[in-house]
């Protein structure tokens, strides 16, 4: 018995070990197949940039001409070094500008000689990518001993989702100066089903703007800049999900963002993205952010957003610690797991409140070295924003009592537009009343033994390692498939982005991802 | 009586409240600031009771006061349900008597948007607010086609699914997407299919005005805070007409 929940340590180690035997299929799946989009951030970190004319990236153009080819299943980066050599190009932007123009042929050499020396110089291309990816993570920590840390936890994380990347950064800066330690900048809605990644700077979104490379680089440029003015580094996210996650994944390690949303099944449950897809990209994706020094934000809010929050409390439990089991085998750390979950629990149910703190404390007692990330509520805020900001405050509160480490702040408005800029500073102040008031209230929050909250957590760690069981014996795909997260069916052979999917022939080979594994 | 005005504590006093930005530093020229927009707004007396800057060049007001306008409740434009509200019994039987097969409904969201909160709470079995969605009626057969929908798409398997009715949700209305988007949708299904064979139209979403459907094409709006059992009763009404 251990910790301010008495919980069994037995069963939290059983309950890894299922999550290890559920997620082990899933990461052998990944092992034995590629994806055009972990291809493609091969080439971007191999230095191809830019985009054709109309606005397709020159990485796709090319992958797609290897594709024609020679197919995926080798992987681009022997086939697109040997022909660097047979061509005598040297920049390899030019040679998917050659290849998209139908000049260039791509084959998989034969001669061992010719796959070593392909292989040689592919290692080189990705390995200077890789390098800027390091030095941006010691750059990061540099500026942090420089600029220094927030003085709080949590860390509070505001969202700035305008559309146009020269309204977010005013807004961005703003949001720092009034106290907010992590921005993220949301993305346009359609941007995950997009299979590119869009290019430059852009002014256009729905609902969020366009993840692009040119965007981070503004955005991190300017956060540095209010970093400076404030004294405290202020961190930025952007999301490494949807169809072209391991590429975003990489332009966040080349720009320096801070933290990436990446959850193992949002983009399976939410946007309906081929299960397999989405696992193959993932693990890509996770072990270029652990070697960026990136925090990972993980999804399992979103399940309490569909589902009931108290009937599918455990689920979040399991989702957690196969998102760790995922994490960890793709080389993340603790400090790294900014393992999601949610207040969604209807305010008009008795307890509901202790229901959320028994919940909270269990995600705390269970990753107690993970930075949790705390979400708002969201399904049971009505317009009535009078309500809201209360529910906000509670919300708040739950979040200094469990200590959990990233708290993105509600807004009171949520439901009823993007948020005012009056809405920003309502919904900070909240955070700041409580934090001012309660912020280490934590530290005489134990809850009694045998009572509610313990009761409840006990019986919602007990329920996951049922689940886990039989998702062991079930496999994680059937679960998926059958609806288990987030009342979402999913199956293995359906959803968008599986001709995207290809097998690992005998040749594969990928330079990163070698790297990565070493 | 068909005149009211708003109440704070008494009969006829006319007080509301209001709250807004102005992109003005907070100092005594901003306070009057504010207190011209209510006059302007119809507030007199209004008080001021709290201004606060945000960030350099921003002040949030709250402002106090009554207002001289005089409402008159039978001017009032609304779209009042004009069919029975039946229970899900009531609409199994109705569609079984009536059509004799179970009628075709495809659901999704279209555009961008990504929010299924609106077309889950309508069609899944779960339901919203305790009551259970379409797909738990045994005479409706119910296909979600989800998130981020093209037009193409929703009208082909519209087609495929020989649908009786077509349900669009639409959350998202930055630079108005509901009413584009809406509007494209009305427009593909006209284009492709003659009028009779048309599947009935029907959009939902928080920020739609219910009155629109004529300007949109669509064949009837519902707004926020609907429930699976009013579009369900509203289904059966306009394809089955109402039980006799």
């Amino acid at each position: 018995m251990g910790g301010k929940l008495g919980l069994d340590p037995r069963v939290v180690r059983k309950a890894r070990r299922l999550a290890a035997r559920a997620g082990q299929p899933v990461v052998d799946l990944a092992r034995s197949h590629t994806t055009v989009s972990v291809e493609r951030a091969v080439l971007r970190l191999a230095g191809v940039r830019g985009a054709d004319a109309d606005g397709i990236p020159w990485v796709n153009r090319l992958v797609d001409a290897v594709c024609a080819d020679v197919g995926l299943g080798h992987g681009v980066a022997v086939p697109v070094f040997h022909a660097m050599r047979t061509t005598g190009v040297e920049d390899v932007t030019v040679l998917a500008q050659k290849a998209a123009a139908g000049s260039v042929r791509f084959a998989v050499p034969e001669k061992k000689a010719d796959v070593a020396a392909a292989r040689r110089l592919a290692k080189r291309a990705t390995g200077d990518g890789l390098k800027i990816v390091d030095r941006r993570r010691a750059e990061r920590e540099r500026l942090i001993k420089r600029w220094g840390d927030p003085p709080q936890r949590p860390w509070i994380y505001l969202i700035v989702a305008t559309g146009d990347i020269h309204e977010d950064i005013p807004q961005a800066q703003a949001a720092a100066r009034a106290g907010a330690d992590v921005i993220a900048v949301i993305r346009s809605t359609g941007q995950s089903l997009l299979d590119y990644v869009p290019e430059g700077a852009t002014r256009e979104g729905f609902a969020g703007t366009y993840a692009t490379q040119e965007n981070f680089r503004l955005m991190r440029a300017a956060l540095d800049e209010t970093s400076k003015e404030l004294g405290r580094y202020v961190r930025l996210t952007n999301y490494a999900s949807g169809l072209c996650m391991p590429e975003i994944a990489a332009l966040a390690g080349l720009e320096r963002l801070d933290m990436m949303l990446n959850d193992s099944m949002y983009g399976i449950l939410f946007r309906d993205i081929n299960p397999i897809r989405t696992f193959v990209d993932q693990r890509f994706s996770r072990q270029v952010h652990a070697r960026a020094g990136i925090i990972i934000n993980t999804g399992e809010d979103n399940y309490l957003t569909t589902a009931d929050a108290v009937e599918a409390a455990h689920t979040v439990t399991v989702s957690q610690l196969l998102n760790e089991f995922f994490a960890h085998e793709a080389g993340l750390a603790d400090w790294q797991l900014g393992l999601g979950h949610a207040f969604e629990i209807n305010p008009d149910l008795p307890e509901s409140f202790r229901l959320e703190l028994a919940h909270a404390l269990l995600a705390r007692e269970l990753f107690p070295d993970a930075p949790l990330k705390w979400m708002p509520p969201t399904k049971h805020m009505t317009g009535d924003v009078f309500r809201g900001n209360l529910l906000d405050g509670f919300f708040n509160l739950a979040g200094a009592l469990t200590g959990q480490g990233i708290l993105l702040v509600g807004m009171m408005t949520e439901a009823v537009v993007t948020p005012w800029l009056s809405d920003r500073d309502i919904a900070l102040q909240n955070v700041r009343y409580v934090l001012n008031g309660a912020g280490n209230l934590h530290e005489d929050f134990v809850p009694a033994p045998g009572g509610f909250i313990r009761q409840r957590a006990h019986q919602v760690l007990g329920e996951a390692v049922e689940l886990l069981e039989k998702i062991v014996d079930d496999t994680l795909l059937t679960a998926i498939a059958d609806g288990t997260f987030g009342i979402m069916k999913r199956p293995a052979d359906r959803g968008k982005g599986l001709d995207g999917v290809a097998r690992l022939e005998a040749s594969y080979y990928n330079p990163v991802t070698e790297a990565l594994e070493a | 009586m068909t005149i009211v005005r708003p109440y704070g504590d008494t009969t006829g006093d006319g007080m509301v409240q209001l709250s807004f930005t102005l992109p003005v530093p907070h100092d005594k020229r901003a306070e009057g600031a504010a207190l011209q927009l209510a006059a302007k707004m119809g507030m007199d007396p209004a008080m001021l009771v709290h201004a606060k800057q945000m960030g350099d060049g921003f002040t949030f007001f709250v402002v106090y006061g009554r207002v001289t306008h005089l409402v008159d409740t039978d001017q009032v434009q609304v779209v009042e349900r004009d069919y029975p509200l039946l229970s899900a019994k009531e609409i199994n039987a109705v569609i079984k008597r009536r059509v004799r097969r179970r009628l075709n409904v495809v659901g999704a969201c279209i555009g961008t948007d990504a929010h299924t909160v609106g077309i889950d709470a309508i069609l899944n079995v779960k339901g919203v607010a305790g009551e259970k969605g379409l797909e738990s009626y045994r005479e409706l057969s119910v296909t979600n086609m989800g998130a981020q929908v093209s037009v193409p798409d929703l009208v082909e398997t519209a087609r495929e699914r020989k649908a009786d009715a077509v349900l669009v949700s639409q959350v998202v209305t930055q630079r108005d997407a509901h009413l584009l988007n809406t509007r494209a949708m009305s427009a593909a299904f006209r284009e492709a299919m003659p009028a009779g064979k048309r599947p009935l139209l029907i959009v939902g979403g928080p920020r739609f005005d219910e009155l629109m459907t004529a300007e949109l094409g669509v064949d009837r709006i519902f707004g926020r805070g609907t429930t699976p059992r009013e579009v369900a009763s509203y289904l059966v009404h306009a394809l089955a007409g109402s039980p006799a």
